[in-house]
């Protein structure tokens, strides 16, 4: 399918300077001028990683008017799958040197694996489960909670809990998944070293890719006839159901698909910043992302993915330069962009050259309600 | 000679006491001066009988002077009078307490102990107290006793039972009584029968545990035993139940007092406030910063610091929240997502606004003495901070649902919410309304936080902990409705507290989570869902 000028020039803006970043730390001398350090590559890929979440979230809050506080989680369950895989890579070189039982599990005094830790050896296998994982719990929490016609912020509230529960739940060590510490001190990823500047590199490379093929994939969602059906269901739901469509289908598809893909920034995420934690799935991570799309203006996919890039660059200058001033950033920047941005940072561009309809589902139904 | 001197001179001075008691008062005295003059084995068994006989003797001075041997300040001289000596270096009579001015450091020798003495010594002093005139010491030491069940307590136990008037204090020493009779060799059958009666009847774990050391035994004792912990058992599972409730209801109180405020702007206006959590976390930091004031400035008000805290942190809380209406959240009504995102991001500065003015650290608030302490009610331990709570959480909704039903601005709140324009039509400022609807929701939020300021830790983040579940109970409770509120905090606070023994806090807390989305699955709208049109809006 065609892809519109806007999200052509951001996936080739956004690969294309994946690839120079790259080719700059490879090629180039440390001490050159143009050289740019395994940091900087590292940070880069972790931006792109958060901006594969910003799009699963846009996907759902921006087209189908979901507004998910709980897509962190399916983003940390991502990222688990791909920690345990590079738990089990790491072989006899942990601290205890038990060949197959990861080092927190030697520590609790575990005999054997898992059953839920098998198969996380071969690499297909877990990336794989970072797909099918959280595409599965979202199959049955949205099967749950659209079939039941949660919607708004009912919706929103028992996403937080969703999350919060798996915060707590992960937190324990008899979950097997390395309770507080989580899982770290990675070695390898398909016998490349993890801490390498050519995998970092690489793996840079390979998220801005991905993020590319996402948005190419949610850009084809959002402007096939599902993609109107799903606009359709945003604006007026009840007005939809009427007219013979099903919105909890239409909704449940994309919610399935936008939970698989942020399993996939998670799992890309973890080699790239070296663990995965509980903390992960703090409410708050969920609603950081959900600004970020507010930010880069909700409902436009490449809005998301600016927004993800520009505040997490923006929170690596401040808590850098002034750390006492990031919250304050952080919440005038939640209440500046809801109360004068409605569109974001996308939409102060396009404002000029097209009139959008206005994104008022609620507005809709006051309507509703006002004449009968 | 010497000894018929003394006894005269006794007499004279105890002419209340009765013969006896004098006598037996005499021997006791005379066995405890024996260690002085002479060291042997037979000296330190007289002077431990010496310490048994005033113990039984409920003497006056008893407690004084065993407390002096034990402290090795009992000193006797060739006439086996009994000085102690004071902190100063000067001597007394032991017996009368009068001062002996004309007694040296040269006239007399210190009355010596060993191990064996000690612990007839600490066992005495346990007696003697359940001879002190204050009734409170008295059951202290029936307590202390029975703890101790040493057959060596009966002869005073028997004795203090029968002068003893307060019933609750007798009944401490029976059971002290049955204790020491069950653990007593040559007790005879029928008095341990009595006493496992006795100690089924007093139902406790303690009661349990020494009846479970003779179950075991054969015979009719042992059965009697054995049957006994079972009905204790069954008792004390009855009680342990109740006290899952009444924790049940603690935690419910502290939800229902975090959600109490959202019930109104979130259940009635419906609005959401994120910043709901930071309501709170500014009315704990009133209650500290009004405590700081009290205490530099009026001292004499200390204690009810807490008090005046209440309506402060109301004003304040609640002037916050007109502030955050009027500025914020007055240009986002009907776009509930956006409030949302706002309302955090306003959360988040508040937080850090706490953090910069206060500190990261968590502050001391007092609980002020009122509050502090526990007490029995049966089987169960009541905290009184905890009660307090209880009640306080129940007024406060009480407040909250009388302003709303009988006061002009609660008519008008209603009316608004209801129709806006209708409202509006009929004369009624819907801008002012909705600035004193959140105002007062706020201000309960800030009333909230006085009270967790006394259970949890004074910190910038304290709010961030409540918020997910005030949330729960509201959307659980049913929006719009106090009584769903109240039932609804109530009932998830008992869940929560009856599935922590069987699966642990945490997990107890995730199966709630879980049972909780569940729930709002199959109910949207809560318990008690509002009925009529304006579901659907």
């Amino acid at each position: 399918m065609k892809l519109d000028r806007t999200s052509c020039v951001a996936l080739v803006a956004v690969i294309g300077s994946a690839v120079v970043l790259a080719l700059l730390n490879q090629l180039t001398a440390p001490g050159s001028a143009v050289h740019v350090p395994t940091y900087v590559v590292a940070l880069a890929g972790k931006y792109l990683c958060f901006a594969m979440l910003a799009v699963s979230v846009d996907l759902v809050w921006g087209f189908a008017g979901i507004l998910s506080l709980g897509h962190a989680a399916f983003f940390a369950l991502g990222g688990y799958a791909m920690g345990m895989y590079l738990m089990r890579q790491i072989g006899t070189r942990g601290v205890y040197g038990n060949a197959t039982l990861p080092d927190f599990m030697v520590f609790l005094g575990w005999k054997q694996l898992p059953w839920y830790w098998h198969g996380f050896e071969w690499f297909g296998f877990a990336m794989l489960m970072a797909v099918l994982v959280p595409a599965l719990l979202a199959l049955v929490f949205g099967w749950l909670a659209f079939r039941s016609r949660v919607t708004g912020v009912y919706l929103s509230i028992i996403t937080q809990a969703l999350t919060y529960a798996l915060l707590l739940a992960f937190f324990r060590n008899d979950m097997g998944f390395g309770g507080n510490n989580g899982l770290t001190d990675f070695k390898d990823i398909v016998g490349f070293n993890v801490q390498a500047d050519s995998t970092r590199s690489a793996l840079l490379v390979i998220s801005a890719l991905l993020l590319g093929g996402q948005l190419w994939l949610a850009r084809c969602v959002v402007d096939s006839r599902f993609g109107k059906i799903l606009i359709a269901v945003r604006d007026a739901e009840s007005r939809t159901r009427f007219l013979g469509y099903r919105p909890e289908s239409y909704k449940l598809v994309v919610w399935v698909l936008s939970a698989a893909m942020a399993g996939v920034g998670g799992a890309l995420y973890v080699p790239q910043v070296g663990i995965i934690n509980p903390s992960e799935f703090a409410p708050g991570n969920s609603i950081e992302a959900v600004i970020w799309v507010a930010v880069g203006g909700r409902g436009t996919l490449v809005g998301a993915i600016l927004g993800a890039i520009l505040v997490n660059f923006g929170k690596t200058w401040f808590t850098g330069a002034l750390p006492e001033m990031w919250l304050y950033a952080l919440g005038a920047m939640f209440v500046f962009v809801t109360l004068f941005l409605p569109r974001g940072v996308v939409g102060l561009f396009r404002g000029r050259q097209q009139k959008e309809p206005e994104i008022e589902a609620p507005a809709v139904a006051a309507a509703h309600e006002v004449t009968g | 000679m010497h000894r018929l001197v003394v006894w005269l001179l006794l007499a004279f001075l105890l002419l209340p006491a009765s013969p006896t008691r004098a006598d037996s008062l005499d021997d006791a005295y005379e066995e405890l001066s024996a260690s002085a003059l002479a060291i042997s084995a037979a000296n330190f068994d007289s002077v431990r009988q010496g310490v048994e006989h005033l113990a039984e003797s409920g003497d006056s001075r008893a407690a004084v002077v065993i407390l002096a041997l034990r402290n090795g300040l009992l000193y006797a001289n060739d006439d086996h009078k009994l000085f102690i000596q004071q902190p100063d270096g000067s001597y007394v009579d032991a017996r009368t307490g009068a001062k002996a001015a004309d007694v040296t450091d040269d006239d007399v020798k210190a009355v010596r102990v060993n191990n064996a003495i000690r612990s007839a010594v600490d066992a005495a002093l346990g007696g003697l107290q359940l001879f002190a005139p204050d009734a409170a010491t008295r059951l202290q030491a029936a307590s202390a006793v029975f703890a101790a069940h040493d057959p060596a307590a009966l002869p005073a136990l028997a004795k203090s039972l029968d002068n003893e008037k307060d019933p609750e204090v007798k009944r401490r020493m029976q059971q002290a009584r049955a204790a020491a009779l069950l653990s007593a060799p040559d007790a005879s059958e029928a008095d341990k029968l009595a006493a496992v009666a006795t100690l089924q009847a007093r139902g406790d774990q303690d009661a349990r545990g020494l009846l479970a050391a003779v179950a075991g035994q054969p015979g009719k004792v042992g059965a009697a035993a054995a049957a006994a912990v079972v009905a204790i058992d069954r008792i004390l599972q009855i009680w342990s139940l109740a006290q899952s409730v009444y924790y049940g209801i603690s935690l419910g109180s502290v939800l229902l007092l975090a959600a109490a405020g959202l019930a109104i702007t979130f259940g009635v206006m419906g609005v959401i406030n994120m910043a709901h959590g930071e309501m709170v976390m500014i009315g704990a930091y009133v209650t500290f910063v009004v405590q700081q004031l009290t205490h530099a400035y009026l001292p004499s008000l200390y204690g009810a610091s807490l008090l005046l805290a209440v309506p402060t942190a109301f004003l304040v809380s609640g002037a916050v929240g007109v502030a955050i209406e009027r500025t914020l959240i007055r240009f986002l009504y009907g776009r509930p997502l956006e409030t949302l995102l706002a309302t955090w991001g306003l959360s988040l500065i508040l937080q850090q606004l706490v953090r910069s003015l206060f500190g990261a650290n968590n502050k001391d608030v007092d609980t002020p003495g009122w509050m502090s302490a526990a007490f029995q009610l049966g089987g169960l331990t009541l905290t009184w901070n905890r009660l307090y709570i209880i009640v306080f959480a129940f007024l406060v909704v009480a407040a909250l649902m009388a302003v709303l039903r009988y006061t002009s601005l609660g008519l008008r709140m209603r009316a608004v919410t209801q129709n806006r324009r209708m409202a509006a039509a009929m004369g009624i400022r819907t801008p002012w309304v909705d600035a004193l609807t959140f105002g007062l929701g706020s201000g309960i939020a800030g009333i909230a936080g006085v009270a967790l300021s006394q259970i949890d830790n004074v910190s910038p983040n304290l709010g961030q902990g409540y918020i997910i579940d005030s949330f729960m109970v509201v959307v659980f409770g049913g929006v719009g409705n106090l009584w769903g509120t109240t039932l609804g905090a109530l009932t998830l606070g008992i869940v929560n507290k009856f599935l922590e023994p069987i699966a642990g806090a945490v997990l107890g807390k995730i199966i709630v989570l879980v049972l909780l989305i569940l729930f709002v699955q199959r109910n949207p709208r809560g318990m008690f869902p509002l009925k009529g049109r304006a579901v659907e809006a």
